[in-house]
């Protein structure tokens, strides 16, 4: 079998990736009807875990069971591990319920990174959708802190309705920024939404960066990174130029299990952040 | 005049079109500005114009007796907004409403269709634009209409 090649940025695994470690949450912080936000430090000083943007965690509600998160937070502060949930499981529901000082159990960092530093000298179009800003915050906060090392930086953003957009108020610090240009587009607008209705590929023909020198990072559901990487193709990008994140039923999180079998490659451990092109011969394939 | 059909040629929607039509349009196009709030066009209205959007934003709108204008979807800078005028009955659809401060070229529909009918190349070039227009809102609104955001029970 061929095997798929990994993304180019692939962190180092924890040392004993089947161990949770303990965490208390710190924080919880509410995104949206369905969405929340746990801010969680480690049970004891040493346990601090180091993530790349674009990681996840398997996080373990305790009784309940453990899901895979990504990670929402900025890697330049890993003391405070940060999770975005959208609450449509046991699981997710599970940990919802938790409060400040409950304990969590988590195993991770896991999975391939956005490509940061392979991005550095180029423009770069982040385009997410829905829940799929959440791995994408840490790249964003990644590239915002060393902003001198990139050059045009996009960012798209498609919610459904503007009471479903995440992290509004950092939204809306983003915006304000004169070397980060944000566009933001809801599927359904309310009265008072003044801002672009339409789909988030729809931003994408009129945003300002070099598609022969731009590499674009995508997370989102997965009709909508096809027809995101469509538009970027249309609008001249080739296909090393291009990054996505997948989402699978990842359990065991080493490529033990298979649950998350992607064509040759499990999205655990050879993901989540591929390549366009390496996953090209799979991508939309309904038997995947 | 030479200068108009420059700026009318720097316009995304009519990107590569040749000098000739753009000659025979300007005699079709005149400059128009509307304020926040203001239609370009309501649902029933004689669709005797589109419009090239320079700047600004435009809320295409359906209204809803107790629901209020509902926005479909919006149209900015660079996009078009109208393609009533090229089929019978030549009537709106839906409503057109400025969002903002909207600059835009309006091009004469009933002009145009003269034009297009004494010019089949013409007719055929700016109906290709058109068709490219209407297949990007139709995968638009097809996305749209999957939810794709909403919550489908995994994770």
């Amino acid at each position: 079998m061929a095997t798929m090649a990994t993304a180019e940025s692939r962190p180092a695994v924890a040392a004993d990736p089947m161990r949770p470690a303990l965490f208390v949450v710190r924080k919880t912080s509410r995104e949206t009807a369905d969405t929340f936000t746990l801010s969680l430090a480690p049970a004891v000083p040493e346990g601090i875990h180091r993530f790349a943007p674009g990681q996840f965690n398997m996080l373990y509600a305790f009784g309940v069971g453990e899901a895979p998160v990504s990670i929402s937070g900025d890697p330049a502060k890993p003391e405070m591990l940060v999770h975005t949930i959208r609450a449509v499981g046991s699981v997710t529901r599970g940990l919802r319920k938790l409060g400040k000082g409950d304990t969590v159990g988590v195993r991770g960092p896991f999975g391939t990174a956005w490509p940061v530093e392979q991005a550095h000298g180029h423009d770069v179009v982040i385009v997410a959708g829905g829940i799929g800003l959440a791995p994408l915050r840490p790249a964003l906060y990644h590239v915002l802190l060393h902003r001198g090392q990139y050059g045009r930086v996009v960012f798209l953003y498609g919610a459904r309705t503007p009471a479903d957009m995440l992290f509004a108020r950092q939204l809306r610090e983003w915006r304000s920024r004169f070397d980060l240009e944000v566009e933001v587009t809801v599927d359904r607008a309310t009265a008072e939404w003044q801002g672009t209705v339409g789909v988030v590929t729809k931003l994408i023909g009129r945003s300002p960066f070099d598609p022969g020198s731009a590499m674009a990072f995508v997370c989102g559901p997965e009709v909508m990174i096809r027809f995101t990487v469509a538009a970027l193709q249309r609008r001249g990008m080739t296909d090393p130029s291009i990054f996505v994140s997948m989402e699978r039923n990842m359990k065991c999180a080493v490529g033990f299990c298979g649950h998350c079998q992607f064509g040759p490659a499990f999205v655990c451990k050879d993901g989540p952040v591929f390549r366009y092109d390496r996953t090209l011969p799979f991508f939309g394939l309904r038997e995947v | 005049m030479e200068s108009f059909e420059r700026i009318l040629s720097e316009h995304a929607f009519f990107h590569d079109l040749p000098a000739v039509h753009l000659g025979t349009l300007v005699g079709c196009v005149s400059n128009v500005k509307f304020g926040a709030g203001e239609f370009l066009f309501r649902e029933g209205d004689a669709a005797d114009q589109f419009y090239l959007i320079r700047h600004g934003r435009v809320a295409v709108e359906a209204f809803a007796p107790g629901r209020g204008s509902i926005t479909i979807e919006t149209i900015d800078e660079g996009e078009v907004v109208g393609w009533s005028w090229l089929f019978p009955p030549y009537t709106a659809h839906f409503d057109a409403r400025a969002l903002g401060l909207v600059r835009a070229f309006a091009l004469d529909g009933a002009c145009l269709r003269a034009k297009c009918e004494k010019d089949a190349e013409l007719g055929f070039d700016l109906t290709r634009r058109f068709a490219r227009v209407v297949m990007q809102r139709l995968d638009a609104t097809r996305l749209q209409l999957l939810d794709l955001y909403g919550d489908h029970g995994n994770g």
